[in-house]
Order: structure tokens, then sequence, then C-alpha cells
């Protein structure tokens, strides 16, 4: 069978395209495929976009890896990313940590920042937690300081000196 | 207490007396807290649910703040007493949605609530009247505090609060001004208005109805950053704003009673008129009507009823209120009746 689209190879890949009950079947070559897929996914992204959910997924991520970012599941709770893009929420406390870096650049788009300032509960389970922030923090502010985004690079700064401040003051206690 | 108690009693928030409370209606602070080591309320198992539920009121009834309060199990709670709970804003739409799980802690004063499993374990509401914010959080941070000395929450130094949907990361504060703006209504500003909150950061919505189209002039402001910014600078920030947008407003309601007085004394003594005559009436010209009315009376244009008589009266009209006054479940026409007699009985006063 040859392809719809381009009437000289071979088809090898096969469509059905069901809209308002009009079913239409498309027989594809694989290089015709690819600019149809090409053409849903901005079609998609404009309904996630709708969502209030666009970008679930880094913009520069490769392909092959999109696909296996949607079957990364929660170990403590069995929520998947996929779960997540369809519902726009998380299934536990630990959804954060397994998706984190799929979520960083989301939080970053509505927030505008992913780190947290401001409240902390009086009681929690942070050992080693305050650590790995701030060489975390430390990463982020060369990286800025690279990028010349010198507000930003200020503000990691004075929430690195807070953090050491607030280390050494409780060391002492 | 009872949640009967509630009917008559008048909503601290309904005061109508605090700051600027001629265009500020209430001030509202909402905490959203999840239990760590547990899944979100919505992704929780039976089991999971319930011994969320069972912590938490556990500590409800351990904390200074709450231990005296009401506590109803939704379950428990009449359809129309849910509904009744959501027109006092005490719950969420949300939560009188499959109610199994879900509770509601309320202080007597209906200040401070605590909705138990709603999306969120905790979502603790402060609501205050007039221009307050700044009260409601310090109150809020204070509940909170204190709840978290009983429970462990989900929590990341990174993150902040862990919440289930990634729009209340970080501090799970929701700060939401209710104004009444019918001056900037009137002039047709308020489509810019719009525009120059979304850019700050803030949204702003038509309270009854949608969009643009808010029935009755009333619209809600809230921050909608909630994770990178101290929870003193977003209250901050939503203050500032709320107060330019108070200003813009008083100027303006200035400016017509300088240049329109005639009209206005005219559009708010028709108003006046029909709601006074009215013998139907749905909710919905209602609220438009008295709009009019509270802008009347802001202006002393209208003597003789204050404006707690007003807020009053846009809590009882709303169809549970209407029913449990009745006592009885009515038709959509049959509470269009009842409301035009509270009405005319309640502007007679």
């Amino acid at each position: 069978m040859k392809c719809d689209v381009c009437k000289i190879r071979e088809a090898t890949v096969h469509l059905t395209e069901i809209i308002n009950d009009n079913v239409t079947k498309l027989h594809l070559c694989e290089q015709c495929a690819k600019e149809k897929s090409q053409e849903m996914e901005e079609h998609f992204g404009l309904a996630d976009l709708l969502s209030g959910l666009a970008d679930l997924a880094p913009v520069m991520e490769e392909k092959k890896e999109k696909s296996a970012e949607v079957s990364i599941k929660c170990s403590a709770c069995g929520f998947t990313f996929n779960n997540f893009r369809k519902m726009g929420r998380l299934g536990c406390p630990v959804c954060y940590e397994i998706f984190g870096k799929q979520l960083s650049p989301l939080l970053r788009k509505i927030h505008g920042t992913d780190s947290h300032i401001g409240k902390t509960p009086a009681k929690k389970d942070t050992v080693g937690d305050k650590v790995t922030l701030i060489s975390d923090l430390k990463a982020r502010l060369e990286k800025a300081v690279e990028l010349e985004e010198f507000e930003e690079a200020a503000r990691l700064r004075d929430q690195i000196r807070e953090l050491e401040k607030k280390e050494k003051k409780e060391g002492k206690q | 207490m009872k949640l009967e108690d509630f009917l008559y009693k008048k909503s601290e928030w309904l005061r109508g007396t605090g700051p600027k409370s001629n265009i500020v209606v209430s001030s509202r602070v909402r905490l959203a807290r999840n239990l760590d080591k547990l899944p979100f309320f919505n992704w929780a198992k039976p089991k999971e649910r319930e011994s969320a539920l069972v912590a938490i009121a556990d500590a409800t009834s351990k904390s200074k703040f709450t231990k005296k309060s009401l506590f109803l199990k939704m379950k428990d709670v009449s359809e129309i007493d849910r509904q009744f709970l959501v027109e006092r804003h005490l719950v969420s739409p949300e939560h009188v949605i499959d109610p199994e799980y879900k509770a509601v802690v309320v202080d007597e004063k209906e200040i401070a609530s605590i909705m138990i499993n709603e999306e969120d374990h905790l979502r603790i509401q402060i609501l205050q009247s007039g221009f307050n914010i700044v009260e409601a959080w310090n109150m809020a941070d204070e509940i909170d505090t204190d709840l978290s000395k009983h429970l462990l929450y989900a929590f990341s130094i990174r993150w902040g609060y862990l919440t289930a949907c990634p729009t209340n990361t970080g501090t799970g504060l929701r700060a939401s001004i209710m104004l009444h703006l019918p001056a900037l209504v009137m002039t047709n500003q308020i489509g810019k208005v719009f525009q120059a909150i979304s850019k700050l950061g803030l949204t702003m919505r038509g309270f009854y109805g949608e969009g643009t189209e808010a029935i009755g002039n009333f619209f809600q402001v809230s921050n909608q950053v909630t994770l990178g910014h101290r929870e003193s600078d977003l209250i901050e920030k939503i203050e500032s704003i709320v107060d330019k947008l108070i200003k813009r407003e008083e100027s303006t309601r200035n400016i017509l009673m300088v240049k329109n007085k005639e009209e206005m004394s005219d559009r708010i003594w028709r108003a006046h008129g029909t709601l006074k005559s009215a013998r139907i009436i749905t909710s919905a010209e209602t609220i438009k009507l008295l709009s009019v009315i509270r802008l009347g009376v802001d202006l002393n244009i209208i003597g003789g009823i204050d404006r707690t008589r007003l807020n009053e009266l846009f809590m009882l009209i709303q169809p549970a209120h209407l029913q449990k006054i009745e006592g009885k479940l009515l038709s959509a026409e049959q509470r269009d009746r009842k409301r035009a007699d509270i009405i005319r009985e309640k502007l007679q006063e």
C-alpha cells in the first residue's frame, strides 16, 4: 500500500481519526507520519495551554525521554506522571520528589520560581535537608551569575546567607 | 453549639464594620496543608482518607483555637445544610460533593473554619469583615502553627508546603479580598482594572456570575502565585494593590456624585422602590438591586438602612437560607416569592 500523502513510499503507519463521528483512515509512510504527528502535537499543545497546564514536560527534551517520563511512577503511591497530565493534581507528597525534574519547569512557569521562602512547620522531618538545599542553592547561584541574571543571583545569595546563619544559630544551641 | 444557631446570627464577616467596609466586603486567607506519609485526598484509599480525618479531628480537638469549635462530618449534614454552609462561605462547593470522609470545623463567630479532606487534607480559612487581610493572615498563621504541633505536615525545604495542585505549592496561601466596585463598573473602567490586576500576579473574578459580567459589581481579588515569596510579602502586595483599587473607586464615586448626582439618585431610589414592592424576585435581580442600594447607603443618598442589614440580606436571599427560614424544601418559584417577602420585611424595619 502506498502512502496517502506522498503517494510514493510504502505506507507503514496506519491512523484512524475520529472527529465528531466522522471516521477517517490514513495510511502513511514513516516520513509523512512524522510530519503529521508534529501537526497533531501542536494541536494538543493548544489544548494543554487552554487547560492551563502547558508544557508539563520540558520543551527541549528528546521525544524518547518524553514517553519514558509519562510512565514514571511514584514509588510511594503508584501515581504516574501521565495521571498528573490528565488530572493536574499529584498523588502524594513523595510525587514531588519523584517527578521533581518535570515539576520544576512547571512550578517556575506558574510561580516564576521553584523554591520556597517563607514559613516552615513547627514539626518536620528534615534530616540532612538543609545541607542539600544550601548546596543546591549554591549551584543555582553559580549558574545565575554565569547567565548574568543578577537579580536572581542576589536573591539566591540572600537565601543562602539566611540559611547559613540559621544553621550556625542552631549549631550553637 | 449547633448548626441551627448560625441561621439568625450574623456571620462576623458580614458585620459590615471593618476598615473600608464601604468598598471591601470581606478579607479571606486560606492555607492549604497536607499530612506527611499519606496520599492527597483525591488519590487516597478509603482507609487513608479515614486516617487523615481521624488525625486532623484529633488535632483540632487539642488545639486551643479549635477545641470549642463546631465539628461537622459532612455525611451527617443534610443536603440543605451543606448548601447552607457553602452559602455562608464556610465550605467550598467542592467540599459538599461526595461528602464521605469530609468534615468542617467552624468557630462560634464563623471567622475561622477548617475544611478537612477537601482537595488538600486541611484548608484553614479566616474570613474577616472589611479590609482586614493582615489580621486574617495573622490569625491563620497562629492556628496553623498551633495545629502543626499536633500534625506532621507534608513539607519540603525546597518547595515548601506540598499540595495536591502545584498552583498552591509553597506557602499554600491564598488571600482573597471581596470588593464592591459599582462606580468602576458604571464608568467602564473595570475592564482596564482586570487587565492591570492580571499583570501584577493577582487574579480578579466576578464574585457572582462569570468574568466581567459579574452580577452586583462584586469582585474577588486574590494572589495567583504561592511559591517563592514570603507570606507577609504576598499579603502586603495584595493589600497595597487593593488599597489603590479602593482609592480609585472612591474618587470615581466622588466624581459621579458631582457630575451625575441626579441620575445616580434616580437609579438608587428606583432599585429601592423595586425591592420594596416586588412580590416575586430571582436572586440575580436581588443581588443587582441590593448592590445599587448599597451604593446609595455609602453615598448617603439613602438613609435609615445600615450596611449590616444589607449584608445580611445578601446572605438570607440565597436558596438554602430561604429554605431553612421556611423550614421546608421550596421550589424555585416558591423561593422567588419567599425572597421577595423577606426583602420587603427587612427593608421595612
